[in-house]
């Protein structure tokens, strides 16, 4: 499986880890919606952290679209709910 | 759904309306390896950006640390003519700049990891078009019609993702950067003015309290430590030069009696007045016409706000 952390390029990761990330991005997710700051960022450093991890970097010239997209290591809420419900985040 | 799905098919959204519009598949791959070759334009003139708001920056602190350096000068020519209330102002202003230069000392670590990221976030993106440049050719080369459209949308998906994070950390780059630049040219105002002392930062009153308070610790620390040097090589000059009292009954200062000894403060210190009244070093009408001769900003900032005052009450 293919993610990509935003301005750091795409990760290949053992699809054996999936449930464990989906576990954090549902904390993720509650977080947002809970509008708990403290929370979403603590639930991001540790996805990121377990994608770093356990993630082998793809070599840059593969051409694959990432399955799952994380947002930057020091993105806001308000950013993600940007990039969520608004478009117009993503440039082109 | 999770986030990271959630985001991944906004990419992925964006991507198809793009394929949607072009009629001939072909056409698409053109028309994005064009947006790719623009795209790494950008991005690498946003390193220049960031570079040259880093250099920027870099000046910034020599001036600061330069005018830090005649400051201290200053202060120890005063203590040496028995102008301790200069000697005061000379060094309150220092720690001043000094607390810009350490600020300055952040952002230039946070502008060289921007650097960084996109220099980065450049070479991965050469890489993704020179692989999609090579994937468009074979497409081309041996185009059918059946199986063409699935490998171009293939390519097209690769390659757009990256696009978008690119174009994501050109923008994050630019903000940060016009936030930094505003602030620079804060600073180089509030040099050219002279009045380095009353920051407007967006600090709470009681971070400018405590601020104020280890300033003033700082210039007493720094005083003493000078008079110190003093009284051990040349004794007899501080007695003979006993302040005036002009401006330093408006400090709330008291001209310490003798000098003997070990320096201990013997003035009213909480009451010490923030704007203090323009210092005139001795040397300076030398170094403010010179200022105004070089036509450039004026690193000397003790000259260049008495001079400007001077002419204001005339």
């Amino acid at each position: 499986m293919i993610v990509r952390i935003l301005g750091e390029g795409q990760f290949k990761v053992d699809d054996a880890i999936a449930a464990e990330l989906n576990q954090l991005d549902t904390d993720l997710e509650t977080a947002v919606e809970q509008g708990d700051e403290a929370a979403f960022t603590a639930a991001l450093t540790r996805l990121l952290a377990q994608v770093h991890a356990q993630g082998t970097p793809l070599p840059p010239d593969i051409l694959e679209p990432s399955e799952l997209i994380l947002p930057h290591e020091d993105s806001s809420m308000d950013e993600v709910r940007k990039l969520l419900t608004d478009e117009g985040l993503i440039p082109g | 759904m999770g986030v990271m799905k959630r985001v991944s098919l906004v990419f992925k959204a964006k991507a198809n309306k793009a394929l949607d519009k072009m009629e001939d598949p072909r056409e698409t791959l053109d028309y994005s390896y064009q947006r790719q070759l623009e795209l790494l334009t950008k991005v690498r003139r946003g390193v220049a950006d960031v570079a040259t708001s880093r250099k920027r920056v870099e000046l910034q602190m020599n001036q600061l640390q330069q005018q830090a350096n005649k400051l201290q000068d200053q202060a120890r020519k005063a203590l040496g003519m028995g102008r301790e209330d200069l000697a005061r102002e000379a060094l309150t202003r220092k720690s001043s700049a000094q607390s810009q230069l350490d600020e300055l000392q952040t952002q230039y670590a946070q502008l060289q990891a921007e650097e960084e990221k996109l220099t980065v976030a450049s070479q991965r993106l050469q890489a993704k078009v020179d692989a999609f440049r090579t994937r468009k050719e074979t497409i081309k080369a041996t185009y059918t019609a059946a199986e063409a459209q699935t490998r171009i949308n293939e390519a097209f998906s690769g390659i757009s993702e990256e696009m978008g994070d690119v174009g994501m950390a050109i923008q994050r780059a630019e903000d940060k950067t016009a936030q930094m630049q505003a602030r620079a040219g804060a600073i180089d105002e509030l040099m050219a003015s002279g009045a380095l002392d009353d920051v407007g930062g967006r600090r709470d009153d009681i971070q400018s309290e405590l601020d104020m308070m280890s300033a003033n610790s700082d210039v007493e620390r720094e005083l003493a430590r000078l008079k110190g040097e003093l009284t051990t090589g040349a004794p007899k000059q501080l007695e003979g030069g006993a302040p005036n009292g002009d401006a330093t009954a408006a400090q709330g200062y008291q001209a310490p009696q003798q000098s003997q000894g070990p320096y201990t403060p013997q003035y009213t210190q909480p009451q010490q007045p923030q704007q203090v009244p323009p210092a005139q070093p001795p040397q300076q009408p030398q170094q403010s016409q010179e200022a105004q001769h070089a036509g450039l900003p004026v690193s000397d900032l003790p000259g260049l706000a008495d001079e400007r005052q001077e002419g204001d009450g005339s």
